[in-house]
């Protein structure tokens, strides 16, 4: 089945499509990009650079989050049009989970750590498994403080992955046992998502384009604003 | 070729999808609203709003196409407002109508707003007499523009403080009417005595020639509004609905006068209405007025198509797409977008 993947969660966007074979093609934007801007001609280039028309498409797979909003939408609402418009499904898969694919060879704890920006991170823990690998804790909000404290009580050999654990990397630096994985290893990447939306695919694990939902992690600020005005939950 | 366009609105907090065939035939507008989801903070809340129309878009679409009958490889194009706006609503709706442009393989057209609106007018209007004078009236715009032509378009003014839609929501809010507050205004004026209270009315002399060019056609409500609140913070017992109908009269004064120098001055045979105000009673009573004693014609959107929808953004595309052919894919979002002005 050909799959083509949408990546736009963080500062990157990227897009690439594949199948059975292996990644048949791919592009990305490096930072500064604007994702809208470079998401249409990139789905167009790596089409061509394929050799396939888009209805030829089994599936449509988007990374469904957390990361920067904007960024985020613009890749999910743009595959989840080409699902309708082609009649085909969805996989969503998280950021995060893209994130750890590509260290899936080590046998340490992988920590994924996306820039979740106001001095915040996106965090989830992976560990391998035989034939990929499996999170062990889900995604969620925290500051870079609170991730060193609970790695160094830990004192578990961990693997930091993601744009969040670079930024931060004064804070990681000097933990036992805690490495920084490369710069090349810093965005979600839609080859690896090609990937991991193919086994799915086999699994059957897909959405109808209406159903995907984006993963936040924070409430918009009005709402939260609102209920600690209100006093209420 | 076919004359089909589907057309994306997202530029605030409507969601909205519509098939138009050749800029007249509306054949689906579909308009989900988040006015709910938005009423309790009193206003829009960009975020919330990006969220919903994310949630709400692939629906919205899927229905304008079944209401329309419509298969996408029957359409000549799929257009999208691209600004003015919010900048993450509107990125909702450009990236959703690229990616179906190019899963269809059908041209993409990018939508000006405000364009759109002047458009709303000329839905299902055989006779467009150009030029025309445009008066537009928003939440976010209040202009009078001549439309020279199909994508021509000469500003003659704009508002100096205050859109007279927000002038609308201020008093609304001050006076505890909810949001949106034009329809609670229009709605509660009709009870009310206009000519009760005589509020100011900034920048409308008897003689248009005693105001300087650069004031001749702007507008001004900020002061309005302060003498609205001073005015009832000095007479808390006025009657609400004589003060929301004289206030509304200040303002629909304001505009029509403006537009009957605009058709004096420019000699044009026709003049339209557009824009969310564009759906006041009062104002489009006194608008008709206006133009017939000038010796225009006027040309008035439906009421439903005054505020937000993407019918009027599928009439604009429509003639955009015969005047300039598809946009680049590689568009994004621009929520400062003026109108493309001549002279
Ligand atoms: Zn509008």
């Amino acid at each position: 089945m050909l799959i083509l993947a949408i990546e736009s969660a963080s500062g990157q966007v990227g897009c690439a499509v594949g199948g059975h074979e292996g990644v048949l093609a791919s592009a990305h934007s490096g930072q500064g990009r604007r994702h809208a801007e470079a998401l249409g001609p990139q789905i167009d280039f790596v089409r061509r650079q394929a050799g396939i028309e888009l209805t030829e498409l089994g599936a449509v797979a988007v990374d469904v989050g957390p990361g920067l909003y904007t960024g985020l939408r613009v890749g999910i609402v743009a595959g989840i049009s080409m699902a309708y418009a082609l009649g085909i499904p969805v996989i969503g898969v998280s950021s995060l989970d893209l994130l750890a694919f590509p260290a899936r060879w080590t046998s340490r704890l992988i920590v994924s750590a996306l820039d979740a920006r106001r001095g915040e991170l996106f965090v989830a823990m992976f560990r391998k498994v035989p034939g990929g690998i499996q999170r062990v804790v889900d995604p969620r909000v925290c500051s870079p403080a609170d991730l060193a404290s609970e790695l160094e009580v830990t004192e578990e050999r961990s693997l930091l992955v993601g744009d969040g654990a670079l930024r931060y990397q004064e804070v990681f630096g000097g933990i036992r046992g805690v490495e920084l994985a490369e710069q090349g290893l810093a965005n979600p990447s839609a080859r690896a998502l090609v990937q991991l939306a193919h086994a799915r695919a086999m699994r059957e694990e897909f959405v109808r384009p209406w159903e995907l939902e984006p993963v936040y992690l924070r409430r918009p600020d009005a709402e939260i604003n609102w209920t600690t005005r209100e006093g209420g939950a | 070729m076919s004359d089909l366009v589907l057309a994306i609105e997202t530029s605030c907090d409507e969601t909205a999808a519509s098939v138009v065939e050749a800029a007249r035939v509306v054949r689906s507008s579909v308009v989900s609203s988040q006015v709910d989801q938005h009423a309790r903070y009193g206003g829009v809340v960009p975020e919330l709003a990006s969220r919903a129309h994310v949630e709400l878009l692939v629906p919205v679409v899927a229905e304008a196409m079944v209401a329309a009958g419509v298969e996408g490889r029957d359409l000549a194009a799929v257009a999208a407002t691209t600004g003015p706006g919010l900048v993450g609503s509107l990125l909702v709706g450009v990236s959703a109508a690229k990616a179906l442009s190019l899963s269809w393989n059908v041209p993409f057209v990018a939508v000006n707003h405000l364009e759109a609106h002047l458009y709303a007018a000329l839905l299902e209007e055989p006779d467009l007499e150009m030029p025309m004078v445009v008066l537009l009236v928003s939440g976010g715009h209040t202009m009078l523009v001549v439309m020279e032509d199909h994508g021509r378009y000469r500003l003659l003014g704009s508002t100096l403080d205050d859109a007279a839609g927000e002038a609308f929501d201020k008093v609304a809010r001050y006076l505890g009417l909810g949001y949106p507050g034009g329809p609670a205004v229009d709605h509660l004026a009709v009870d009310g005595d206009r000519s009760a209270f005589s509020y100011p009315r900034a920048l409308v002399q008897e003689n248009p020639a005693t105001l300087a060019d650069d004031r001749r056609y702007a507008f001004s409500f900020s002061g309005l509004k302060t003498a609205v609140v001073n005015h009832l913070r000095s007479d808390p017992d006025a009657s609400t609905a004589d003060v929301v109908a004289s206030f509304q009269e200040a303002v629909v004064d304001a505009l029509v006068t403006k537009t009957r120098w605009a058709i004096e001055e420019t000699g044009v045979r026709a003049a339209c209405l557009g824009g969310g105000v564009a759906a006041n009673s009062r104002l489009r009573e006194r608008f008709v007025e206006v133009c017939n004693g000038a010796g225009a014609r006027a040309f008035l959107p439906p009421p439903a198509m005054c505020t937000d929808n993407a019918a009027m953004v599928a009439a604009a595309g429509w003639w955009q797409f015969r005047r300039e052919g598809p946009s680049p894919l590689d568009t994004g979002a621009d929520p400062n977008l003026g109108l493309n002005l001549i002279g």
